[in-house]
C-alpha cells in the first residue's frame, strides 16, 4: 500500500507534500514516515495517508479562454502606468 | 575491573554486536522502507554502544575505540544472542523482539540506579529504545501466526542470558570488526 506523506517543518506552518512511502499497513506507515522524514529534526509534525484518500483533481477546463478569471489574465500594470500619468499631469495643471 | 565496569561492557558489546549484525541487512532487507529503518535501529545500537563504552573508559582510564576494538575475543562480554549471524529475516526479527525485550529490563534496572550518570545514559537511551521497541512489536504483531517466526522465538529465547564463552561465529565477526584497527602501522595514532 501507498501512503503520503506531508511534513510541517515549523510549529504554524503549512504542511507540504514530503513524498510516499510503500507499507503493509498504517502501523508499518507511521514508524517508515517517522524513521524517513522525522529522524532528522526536520520536520514538528507528520501526516499520513493511505493515497485512495487522497482525491486527485486535475481538469482545470476553461474553454472559452476566460483569463479575466486569473490574475494573471488581468494586466493592471499598464492601466496603473495610465492612472499615474495621469495623476501627475493633473497635479502640475493644479500650479 | 568494577562490577559496574564489567556490566557497563557486557550491554556496550551486547549493542556493538547487535549494531553490526543488523546493519549486515542494509542494502538487502525485504523492501526499501525497512531497509532505511533497520539500518537506523543499527546505527542507534552502535550509537548506544559508543556512549556506555564512553562510561566504561572514563572509570578504566581507557577510550571507547580500544574498549570496543582493541580487546581479544574472549575478553567481550555480550550474549550468544546477538553474536549469531542470522541471514532469514524471521529469525532476525524475533532476535530483535527477544533483545528489545530483554533490553527494557534492564533498562529500567539501570534507570533506578543509585548511579546517576548511568541512570540519565540509561534513560537517554531507552527514549530512541522505546521506538526499536514500537518497530519490533509491529513486526511481531505481523509475523506472529508464521510457523517460522514462532519456532525462531522458541529457539533463540534461551540464547538470551549465555555469557559463558563465545560462537564460533562471534571470532569471524571480531576479525571483520577490528580488521580496520587492527591493520594500524605500529607507531602511528589514529
Amino acid at each position: 500500500m501507498i501512503y503520503e506523506v506531508f511534513r510541517q517543518e515549523r510549529k504554524g506552518q503549512a504542511f507540504q507534500h514530503a513524498g510516499s512511502i510503500e507499507a503493509p499497513d498504517e502501523q508499518f506507515a507511521k514508524s517508515y514516515a517517522r524513521e524517513q522524514y522525522g529522524r532528522r529534526g526536520e520536520s514538528t509534525a507528520l501526516w499520513i495517508a493511505p493515497r485512495e484518500a487522497l482525491h486527485p483533481i486535475e481538469d482545470f477546463v476553461d474553454e472559452l479562454n476566460r483569463n479575466y478569471h486569473r490574475v494573471d489574465g488581468y494586466p493592471l500594470k499598464e492601466k496603473l502606468k495610465e492612472a499615474r500619468e495621469r495623476a501627475s499631469r493633473a497635479a502640475a495643471g493644479d500650479r | 575491573m568494577s562490577e559496574r565496569a564489567e556490566l557497563l561492557l557486557a550491554i556496550a558489546d551486547d549493542e556493538l554486536v547487535l549494531g553490526w549484525r543488523d546493519s549486515e541487512w542494509t542494502g538487502i532487507a525485504p523492501f526499501l522502507e525497512e531497509d532505511v529503518a533497520f539500518s537506523s535501529i543499527a546505527q542507534n545500537e552502535i550509537g548506544h554502544a559508543r556512549a556506555l563504552y564512553q562510561l566504561a573508559a572514563q572509570e578504566l582510564g581507557t577510550t571507547a575505540d580500544e574498549l570496543a576494538f582493541d580487546r581479544k575475543p574472549e575478553e567481550y562480554r555480550c550474549s550468544e544472542l546477538v553474536e549469531l549471524r542470522l541471514p532469514e529475516w524471521e529469525r532476525t526479527i524475533a532476535r530483535h523482539v527477544l533483545y528489545e525485550e530483554a533490553d527494557q529490563a534492564r533498562l529500567e534496572q539501570l534507570k533506578a540506579s543509585d548511579d546517576a550518570e548511568l541512570a540519565s545514559l540509561a534513560a537517554k537511551i531507552d527514549r530512541e529504545e522505546a521506538y526499536h521497541r514500537m518497530h519490533a512489536q509491529m513486526w511481531a504483531d505481523r509475523l506472529r501466526d508464521e510457523p517460522r517466526f514462532v519456532t525462531a522465538l522458541k529457539e533463540l529465547r534461551p540464547l538470551i542470558d549465555t555469557r559463558n564463552g563465545h560462537t564460533p561465529e562471534f571470532t569471524e565477526l571480531w576479525e571483520q570488526m577490528t580488521e580496520v584497527r587492527r591493520s594500524q602501522p605500529a607507531g602511528t595514532t589514529w
